[in-house]
């Protein structure tokens, strides 16, 4: 909502600059977002009747007029199409100047003299407007200041109200708002019931009165169609935002900044027969006053005639009913419709109107007729006319009631945490414009017809406090009784997992979590992401199932900036399935590109999957007390099948890791291998909590092995069978070397592994060592055909 | 006997000539050892007569002694020696750089996460998180926004079907705890949200930050009182902080928050746009509707509620003025907040 300061302070002035006037307002709840100067900065431009014109000898656009400021006569040369013998304007006299630095000065135009300027609106500041020079009142005083006239030393105040705050769409609203924050009293306009003169009325009829409970219309026949909006209510609606059309429309628009009220006049003429309020019927079609011509739904209320939908209620009048030139006999609306039923309905057309904005947070409902009386009034003034009665269509039954809402001291002072003065608060209370009774400490406030936020005692409250000021109220800590925040030990905290990969050396990423369904099918073709019904963009319209995708295009995205060395990780979460069977699981996905480190005098080298693998073992490293174990994995189809594995977590599948299929890094132009990995952050954050084993004093035995076994044996297996075999006291089983070479013979390799025995109450002898190392190589003989490496 | 002086002389003579340290020790043999020369000369003493003996013995004495001090110090000087050429010899550059894993660091919105959070577990909140996919009715019915209401609009929802949507804050997790715990309440409840909006200043996915704090006696000082020593404590300055009444369905009284501008000190300036006041969050006493949804009782607890923007507030305090960089993703961002 923007409005003129010198507009508001015809209704409340109190006495502050108009800084301390937007700092209040906006401490009250009513934002101010911005103000302007209402003109730009002009001097010695003054109010001036032009005498004579006549052509320019020389040019064919150009007049020479003759304009007098009241005491002197000036010749100025004028290019404007409306300069003309009889009019008042606004002259730049010789050494004025005028925004933009310009300075007025005696000059010669194709060579006739010219001393000053006749301005246009633009030219001033005051608007866009340079179709021609500005008009002025022709009874406005000559050689007066234009500024002082025109009252331009005006602020354009433009707040941004919240939702709940329709009262004050309108002057009305915010003058009894200043009001009360100030106790300075309000002084409305007096606005007379217009008598009819005739006795026309057009009946109307709701049948959605559920929607429109009241419409009140207004024949109005014989007005000056050639008659043109003063001065001083241009300017009121431009200092507004608002551009001047029409008198008809301007009026309805001066009524709506003014009261709150929107209104709409239709040509009486092009009404047949009579208006219904109703809902459209499905298909109806019906072009719009910005020539649009939308297809209307069945959720749309429309005010039609016997004929045709008319006008979007509350939303926007039709192209074809509407004022137009020539038109002599009017037909004004003044409505309530109700926000409920106007609610997301031009949204839903693509529209949004200064009265859909109005309608759709609650216009007063007892306003229509003090409006139309406004209204009526303004217009006679204007264009003249002959007015009929106001007929008035009224539903009561589904009128908002008023209600009453209570609220105690003892509530306000406990909600608050701040004891107000009774007397305060009835005050503020009035002059909210609540009927109050106070009756023992409590507040029976009546709720006026201008507030729809208001139906509880917290509402109330609000209200209190907005007024006293939230700044005024004390500051305190909340006392709560001490309670403990469970941190149970078996669950490691994402943080230490996140800080554990920052030391691995990767970087973390956050990236969206829906994805191209592109780039989603060439990763996991067998699963069906949840698509967004209304998503952004195609790039980002389903929900991703693993954080592959918002990876690799960060790693895209990297290298397409010289960045040739990434390591990334995210945290988050990851949609699988239906919608209605969906899984929301959080997960770690990390990604591995470029050499192990950054080129440097130490020499670089790619990644391979045991830098890959190493990590992942890193990070579950982190929480003791569980087995982990690596499957070779063939079926997850972004992975390459021989260089992927899946991660077992006490048996439980935890996530996965490997390279990208190569099929997949050409799709996306990756020149070097890619490196993954997923693991679900419960899997990775679960813990033990220890378990003390007594040490031995004794020493460990170890004894090395070198085992040549067919080259697709795996060393976890070996490994795990070596250590089933090893016996009571065997202590681990390290893989400390692998080799593959001619002197073993093709399609095998050697594995060298370290076995360590240690008894807890004494030293082992040699000769049992020897029997535990035998049980260990025979088993291996069995199981895997190993042959000892000599 | 006369011969010692020369001896001595000489012996000393080699001793400081000797750069070998093997050879120092057999010059050591041939002088003082079982068969040196100057042992030697001890042996002899028993030819001397009696009463010169003593005064010969004394200065055989004293000249090992001097033969031994002298071998001792060179053998100490060519140690040093020794020493110090080895040490020259394996200086290397320390300037050339080390063998290292090059640390990640957080995303500046997990950063900024740990720290808002750390502020209100330290005063006894427990940090609570929910799905992303969310339905309708945690989203907006719970929290007192009926269908149709003017607030959904400016919510600009993602959806899945007609019920099923994206949560567009992170209060659907507040709802899911009222309705599983009893009061009293201390919770914070950082994450992802989603609204359909994208341009310089808005982006369609972001973070929030949201609270709850319900209890008996809860009053609108106590949520200043938190809010006020939050924001001092996140930008480690003695901020001015304001409340000016806003407007939330879920919280009335409702509030929102500007603090003097970080940029500027509140002189005006670009970042808060000239007024001195940066906006940084909504907050506000839980609307009894919303308690009432959860089943908690509004005549006996109150409770407030607030809500900030993660990259808004790591925009003021990183001094980072462009909210779509954030997810970039562009590593020469992200190293910057190691």
């Amino acid at each position: 909502m923007k409005f003129s300061e010198h507009w508001l302070r015809e209704w409340v002035n109190p006495d502050l600059d108009a800084d301390a006037l937007m700092h209040l307002v906006t401490m009250a709840g009513l934002e101010v977002d911005g103000s302007e100067p209402a003109a730009g900065a002009f001097t010695d431009v003054v109010v001036a009747e032009i005498l004579h014109a006549e052509q320019h000898p020389d040019a064919d656009k150009l007049q020479v007029c003759r304009v007098s400021d009241g005491t002197a006569e000036h010749q100025v040369v004028c290019g404007a199409p409306n300069a003309r013998a009889g009019i008042r304007v606004a002259l730049a006299r010789v050494g004025g100047t005028l925004p933009g630095d310009i300075s007025i000065r005696q000059a010669k135009l194709r060579g006739v003299e010219s001393a000053g300027m006749i301005c246009s609106a633009r030219e001033l500041g005051l608007s866009d407007d340079h179709s021609g020079i500005l008009e002025l009142a022709a009874d406005a005083p000559l050689g007066v200041d234009l500024r002082q006239y025109l009252r331009l030393d005006d602020t354009l105040i433009e707040i941004d109200l919240t939702p709940n705050r329709a009262d004050c769409l309108g002057i009305r609203g915010i003058a009894r708002e200043v009001g009360v924050l100030t106790g300075t009293s309000v002084t409305a306009p007096v606005i007379e019931p217009v008598a009819a003169e005739i006795d026309d009325t057009f009946p109307v009829r709701l049948s959605a009165p559920e929607a429109c409970p009241r419409y009140l219309g207004r024949v109005i026949r014989g007005i000056d169609p050639t008659a043109t909006t003063p001065l001083w209510m241009q300017e009121r609606l431009r200092r507004s935002g608002v551009r001047s059309i029409d008198p008809v429309v301007d009026v309805t628009n001066y009524v709506m900044l003014e009261l709150g009220q929107p209104m709409h006049g239709f040509d009486l003429n092009r009404l047949q027969g009579s208006i219904d309020v109703r809902r459209a019927r499905a298909g109806e079609a019906l072009t719009l006053l910005d020539e649009q011509t939308v297809e209307l739904r069945e959720d749309t209320l429309v005010i039609a005639d016997e004929g045709q939908a008319l006008a979007m209620a509350g939303i926007m009048g039709g192209e074809a009913s509407g004022i137009h030139q020539g038109t002599e006999d009017i037909f004004l609306e003044c409505a309530f419709f109700a926000p409920l039923h106007l609610a997301g309905i031009a949204r839903s057309y693509g529209l949004h109107t200064d009265s859909s904005h109005r309608f759709e947070r609650g216009v007063d409902h007892q306003l229509q007729r003090l409006a139309m009386e406004r209204a009526t009034g303004l217009l006679l003034d204007i264009v003249g006319g002959r007015p009929g009665p106001v007929s008035e269509a009224v539903d009561t039954a589904h009128l908002p009631v008023g209600g009453t809402v209570s609220v105690s001291h003892q509530a306000i002072t406990s909600l608050l945490g701040a004891e107000i003065e009774p007397d305060t608060i009835t005050r503020i209370f009035e002059g909210l414009g609540f009927a109050v009774t106070v009756d023992g400490g409590h507040w029976h406030c009546a709720v006026p017809s201008h507030r729809f936020d208001v139906s509880i005692p917290a509402d109330l409250i609000e209200e209190v406090a907005r007024v006293y000021g939230y700044n005024n109220l004390p500051v305190s800590a909340p006392r709560m009784a001490l309670e403990i925040t469970p941190l149970p030990e078996a669950i490691e905290s994402e943080r230490l997992v996140k800080r554990r990969l920052l030391a691995l050396g990767y970087q973390e990423a956050v990236t969206y979590s829906f994805v191209e369904p592109g780039l989603q099918q060439l990763l996991e073709p067998e699963l069906k992401p949840l698509p967004l019904s209304n998503p952004i963009s195609e790039e980002l319209s389903v929900m991703r199932t693993s954080l592959a995708a918002g990876l690799l295009n960060a790693l895209r995205y990297n290298l397409n900036r010289q960045q040739d060395r990434v390591r990334l990780f995210e945290v988050g979460l990851v949609f699988r399935g239906e919608l209605d069977t969906l899984s929301q699981t959080k997960q770690v996905g990390g990604l591995l590109y470029g050499p192990r480190q950054d080129a440097t005098w130490l020499g670089t080298e790619g990644t391979d999957f045991y830098d890959l693998k190493g990590d992942v073992e890193s990070l579950l490293g982190l929480s003791g007390g569980r087995e982990i174990r690596f499957e070779a994995l063939s079926d997850q189809s972004m992975l390459h099948p021989g260089q992927s594995a899946r991660v077992l977590v006490d048996g439980e599948p935890a996530g996965w890791l490997g390279r990208l299929h190569p099929r997949v890094e050409q799709a996306l132009e990756l020149k070097k291998p890619a490196w993954l990995f997923e693991l679900s952050m419960t899997a990775v954050a679960r813990r033990a909590v220890p378990t003390y084993q007594p040490l031995s004093r004794f020493p460990a035995s170890h004894r090395d092995v070198a085992l040549v076994v067919e080259e697709n044996v795996q060393a976890q297996r070996v490994q795990e069978v070596a250590r089933a075999a090893g016996g009571e006291w065997m202590q681990d089983v390290h893989l400390f070397d692998v080799y593959a070479g001619d002197s073993i013979g093709a399609g095998k390799r050697s594995l060298a592994l370290q076995l360590s025995w240690q008894h807890p109450d004494r030293t082992l002898q040699d000769d049992e060592i020897a029997g535990f190392m035998n049980s260990v190589i025979e088993r291996l003989q069995q199981e895997f055909d190993a042959v000892l490496r000599s | 006997m006369e011969n010692l002086d020369a001896l001595v002389a000489e012996t000393l003579d080699t001793i400081a000539k000797t750069e070998d340290p093997a050879e120092l020790e057999s010059l050591r043999v041939s002088k003082l050892g079982k068969k040196g020369e100057l042992t030697a000369l001890l042996k002899q003493l028993g030819k001397l007569p009696a009463e010169e003996r003593p005064a010969a013995g004394a200065r055989i004495n004293e000249a090992k002694q001097q033969v031994a001090e002298a071998l001792g110090q060179r053998k100490s000087a060519l140690a040093e020696a020794e020493l110090n050429r080895r040490l020259a010899e394996e200086t290397i550059d320390v300037t050339l750089p080390g063998r290292q894993v090059a640390p990640g660091g957080l995303h500046p919105v997990t950063r900024t996460i740990e720290r808002m959070t750390d502020f209100f577990t330290r005063i006894g909140y427990s940090v609570a998180e929910g799905p992303e996919v969310e339905d309708d009715y945690h989203n907006f019915e719970a929290l007192n926004i009926p269908s149709h209401h003017p607030a959904r609009a400016m919510h600009d929802t993602f959806y899945f079907d007609a019920t099923r949507l994206l949560r567009t804050h992170t209060s659907p997790v507040q709802v899911r705890v009222m309705e599983e715990q009893p009061p009293p309440l201390r919770i914070v409840c950082p994450g992802r949200v989603y609204r359909c909006d994208s341009d310089l200043t808005h982006t369609p996915m972001f973070h929030q930050m949201e609270g709850l704090l319900v209890d008996e006696n809860i009053s609108l000082a106590n949520l200043k009182g938190t809010v006020e020593s939050f924001l001092r404590e996140f930008f480690e300055q003695e901020l001015a902080v304001r409340f000016r009444p806003s407007y939330f369905p879920f919280t009335e009284p409702s509030a929102e928050v500007d603090i003097a501008c970080v940029h500027c000190g509140g002189e005006g300036c670009r970042v808060c746009g000239h007024s001195g006041w940066l906006e940084v969050m909504g907050c506000g006493m839980v609307h009894p509707e919303v308690l009432r949804y959860a089943n908690i009782d509004p005549e006996r607890y109150s409770g407030f509620a607030f809500g900030m923007g993660v990259e808004r507030l790591a925009m003021l305090r990183y001094s980072v003025n462009d909210l779509r960089i954030f997810f970039d993703n562009d590593l020469r961002f992200l190293s910057q907040f190691r």
